[in-house]
């Protein structure tokens, strides 16, 4: 393998990652079963670091307990849990090396087995707002150095010699003074009887000294199986006597059956039972929309069956919903004050005072997740017992709320998490498992619930849809004095509460209120907005408009001023500083200020560090452009620049993108890459093409014609990634999510660059051939 | 009764003869390596090779492949050490990996036809397949790399 010899044959692939010789895995059996550790008291989470994370406050909090995530077999076999859900991130991959490295188990020697939804046995397990890393780096180093030294104990008491003089060294413990050496399997039983270490009291290792952590060249777990189809999807789940079922769901939110004739779809062959599914009055969180279910010997006869069904829907409260009637609505609501978030000076005197106003209006439309795998679940409920199969990002909250839907004990719930084929948010509402739980109980019998992909897209929990409107007032040197933003977009709470109209503190936190410039007179506004459909998060969240907004009016700032964009984002910024935003309990991702500030040293760094890396200010050919942008979200600094380029007939292609991220400390640099790149393909898409519209209450797409996505031929040429260094201590944010949200206004800003056309409606759709 | 050969093995099937292969795969047959991703061969993720010719086996009905040869991810190579496969692994390409199976036999049918490919020749042959999680930049670089030689 020599390709890291010519990189130049091999675009934008310059780092050089070696992949572990890791044989695969089959399904474990509980850890009990290895003879592992059996210790006496739980030890729940004290940090004792140099940061505080908000890991305690998140539901069910931190368990640091090696009893629970670590075992070690009598063969050597270390088996470490994953309690998070893999949804690509490379999580299931991260957390466990973490625990390997700090107890210095060899990683071929280390099996990785997903842990079910438990939350009181394993913290909190929603894995979404970019947290795994964020929040359990610390935890899995305490675990995996408790372990370590419980076998380093052991070791000890073997040889009768004092603890100090002992040290496990790659699988093994050794006593350099006699020359002795025990293998962690041989040392398993008794390590299993020494007590779990005070977490105060553990010696964590030297960074210097780390093996895998912030190398990159361990790769995912599930690499092999994914490459030979082994790996197991939730689609993949198959029980003995299992049927298959698609459920014909109301096409308007909030819309319920009035009648349903089964005669056709009973005719066609493989089609077992036609019945019908409860459901919930809107909004009611995650709860199935109820319909009427088709059950089958196989998903393609179940298909076939719907699609002969007779139905007949009331639609319900929102069954005028009008994507260009609501735009209209929000573009008017943006137009005149509102709730005020966020006040330091006089922005209205300001703006009347300025030289210039700029106003932008910058609209985002509804976005679909489409992970290539639609939601599915497999259940098996009997009695008052119910096992799910699922990929699920929040296996914790699943299991709760099939034992909410069912009337069942909690811990009468078993949710197995399969892999899942993408995520994006959509996973984190379970309402298709509870779909599955509801129709295994009626027919006693295992249930797997397939979703086409037009459920996705008809029966989803959208991203919000939103206007964005800034006003930027210059004074006569250019220098912005003023700058009023309104953000107008109903609210992922609508989902839960009827009758919501303003953002969440959580929302209005991605973007809007925290806005890091350094201006004399800010006024952050939120309009009412009603929602009329099912709204959920989606990756990024409401950075996304924000982003696309706030990055927009820098360029325009430049645009209007004749100035460098990246001057003049580095003007706005401002000094070197911590911001504080005058907001009553300014949400911060769910961390401590003190852990996480508003830093826009941080911040211009990674401009900094793009504009050098990524050659910005070179000369690019004509009909070329280059636009920079710059966000801060889920606790990480990212700035992006997008080289695009014009045919002219308006074809839009890029050549290359260039985004630094600041993550503080991180664990696995390959797979920060990996998520960057592919942030790079999810902004591209939704600016190109991403837009759900609403008709009668009806999304209008269907599939993937026209809910386009990037594919190949489309996608960016090249995808460098750079990471800045972390500091001592700094401590570990998002990757998930942050690299999406500057992706979008610096296209918008290079397509400006290129043409002199200025876009504020996405997607750009055919903007670019008029 | 309609007799196809899957991964070399004589299958057969009395039930719908519209079934579409891919739902034969999965449910009847058990092979779940070939994923669905859209129904309307507009995604590429449910791609198996029909004789040498890489299909959407979610609109190819079952009795479209009577008496052909059907190879599946599962079939592809018996360790999994098609160059294609192997390429995948050096190049860490998946992210969440559902669509990576009909990458890989998309990649594969590619280099049958094509031993050779430029670099505008695989995004167009690939651009029938979509990744969500975006790992394109990957999947080029792979199968050149498979191309040229693990």
């Amino acid at each position: 393998m020599n390709f890291i010899d010519n990189p130049g044959k091999l675009r934008g692939f310059e780092k050089h990652i070696k992949v572990e010789k890791v044989s695969r895995r089959s399904i474990l059996k509980g850890l009990g079963i290895t003879g592992g550790f059996v210790l006496a008291a739980p030890v729940m989470s004290r940090q004792a670091f140099a940061y505080e994370t908000g890991a305690g406050k998140m539901p069910h909090g931190v368990v640091v307990d090696p009893r629970v995530f670590v075992s070690v077999a009598p063969d050597g076999i270390v088996t470490i849990l994953a309690h998070r859900a893999e949804m690509g991130t490379g999580v299931r991959t991260s957390l466990p090396l973490i625990v390997a490295e700090e107890m210095e188990a060899d990683w071929s020697r280390v099996k990785v087995q997903q842990a079910h939804g438990d939350e009181v046995k394993f913290g909190n397990q929603d894995t979404d707002g970019s947290r795994s890393t964020r929040h359990y780096l610390i935890p899995m180093r305490q675990i995996g150095a408790s372990a370590r030294t419980m076998l380093e104990q052991a070791a000890a008491k073997r040889w009768g010699v004092p603890a100090t003089e002992v040290k496990a060294i790659n699988h093994e413990v050794v006593h350099s003074a006699s020359g002795r050496k025990l293998g962690f399997g041989e040392l398993a039983a008794d390590a299993a009887k020494e007590s779990v270490p005070s977490i105060e009291g553990l010696k964590l290792k030297d960074p210097k000294d780390f093996r895998y952590l912030t190398k990159g060249q361990v790769g995912i777990v599930d690499l092999h199986d994914i490459t030979t189809g082994k790996a197991r999807y939730g689609a993949d789940v198959r029980l003995p006597g299992m049927k298959y079922a698609v459920i014909a769901r109301p096409p308007v939110t909030g819309g319920k059956l009035v009648s349903f004739d089964p005669a056709e779809a009973m005719k066609i062959s493989g089609v077992e039972k036609v019945m019908e599914v409860r459901g919930w009055p809107w909004p009611s969180k995650f709860q199935p929309l109820g319909g009427v279910a088709v059950i089958a010997r196989n998903t393609g006869a179940a298909i076939k069956g719907r699609d002969a069904l007779k139905l007949v829907w009331d639609d319900g409260p929102n069954g005028k919903y009008d994507s260009v009637a609501y735009r209209k609505e929000l573009e008017e609501a943006s137009r005149k004050p509102g709730l005020v978030l966020r006040k330091e000076g006089d922005a209205d005197a300001a703006l009347k005072g300025a030289d210039k106003v700029i106003v932008g209006e910058y609209y985002v439309p509804h976005l679909a997740h489409v992970s290539m795998e639609p939601p599915v679940a497999v259940a098996d409920v009997k009695g008052d017992k119910a096992e799910i199969w699922a990929p699920v990002q929040s296996p914790g909250g699943t299991r709760e709320d099939v034992a909410k839907t069912l009337g069942i004990p909690e811990q009468n719930v078993t949710v197995n998490v399969t892999l899942l084929g993408g995520g994006f948010g959509r996973k984190s509402k379970c309402d298709f498992a509870l779909e599955a739980a509801l129709l295994s109980k009626e027919l006693g019998a295992p249930v797997k619930v397939q979703w086409t992909r037009e459920d996705d897209l008809h029966n989803g929990f959208l991203h919000t849809v939103s206007v964005e409107r800034i006003e930027a007032g210059l004074d006569k040197d250019g220098k912005v004095i003023a700058w009023r933003h309104r953000s107008v977009a109903p609210s992922i709470a609508s989902t839960f509460a009827a009758g919501t109209v303003h953002q969440a503190p959580f929302e209005i936190g991605m973007g809007l209120v925290d806005m890091p410039f350094e201006i004399a007179n800010i006024s952050c506004e939120n309009p009412e907005a009603a929602a009329h459909t099912r709204i959920g998060w989606f990756r990024s969240v409401s950075n996304i408009p924000r982003a696309f907004a706030v990055q927009s009016m820098v360029g325009e700032v430049a645009q209007a001023t004749g100035r460098d964009q990246k001057e003049t984002l580095l003007a706005l910024i401002g000094s070197p500083r911590i911001v504080k935003p005058a907001v009553k309990d300014l949400w911060n991702y769910g961390e401590p200020l003190d852990s996480y500030p508003i830093d826009t040293a941080r911040l211009r760094k990674v401009v900094e560090l793009v504009a050098e890396k990524g050659e910005w200010g070179r000369q690019v050919p004509k009909g070329h452009g280059l636009g920079i942008a710059v966000h801060r979200s889920f606790v990480s600094y990212i700035a992006t620049i997008v080289e695009v380029a014009i045919d002219d007939k308006g074809k839009l292609t890029v050549p290359r993108v260039d985004t630094a991220i600041d993550c503080g400390t991180y664990v696995n640099p390959e797979r920060i890459a990996s998520q960057i790149e592919g942030a790079a393909i999810m902004g591209l898409s939704l600016a190109k093409y991403g837009e759900i519209t609403f008709k009668d209450g009806k999304v209008q797409q269907k599939n993937f014609d026209d809910f386009q996505v990037i594919r190949m031929d489309e996608s960016p040429l090249v995808t460098n990634v750079y990471i800045v260094p972390p500091g001592p201590d700094t401590p570990p944010s998002g990757v998930g999510e942050p690299g999406v949200p500057p992706f979008a206004p610096a296209l918008i800003n290079a397509i400006f660059a290129a043409t002199g056309k200025r876009i504020r409606s996405l997607p750009i759709g055919k903007q670019l051939e008029a | 009764m309609i007799k196809v050969k899957i991964n070399g093995q004589e299958q057969s099937w009395d039930g719908d003869p519209d079934l579409p292969l891919l739902w034969f795969l999965r449910d009847e047959a058990g092979l779940t390596g070939t994923k669905f991703g859209c129904g309307q061969a507009l995604c590429g993720a449910c791609t198996v090779i029909v004789d040498k010719e890489a299909v959407r086996a979610c609109i190819t009905s079952i009795s479209d492949v009577a008496g052909r040869e059907v190879t599946t991810i599962e079939g592809l190579h018996p360790n999994g050490d098609h160059p294609v496969q192997k390429a995948w692994r050096q190049v860490n390409v998946p992210q969440c990996g559902f669509c990576q199976a009909g990458q890989i036999m998309q990649a594969a049918a590619l280099l049958m036809d094509n031993p050779k490919p430029s670099h505008e020749q695989i995004r167009e042959a690939m651009s029938g397949n979509i990744c969500r999680c975006g790992c394109y930049q990957r999947i080029e670089n792979a199968v050149h790399l498979a191309s040229t030689g693990v």
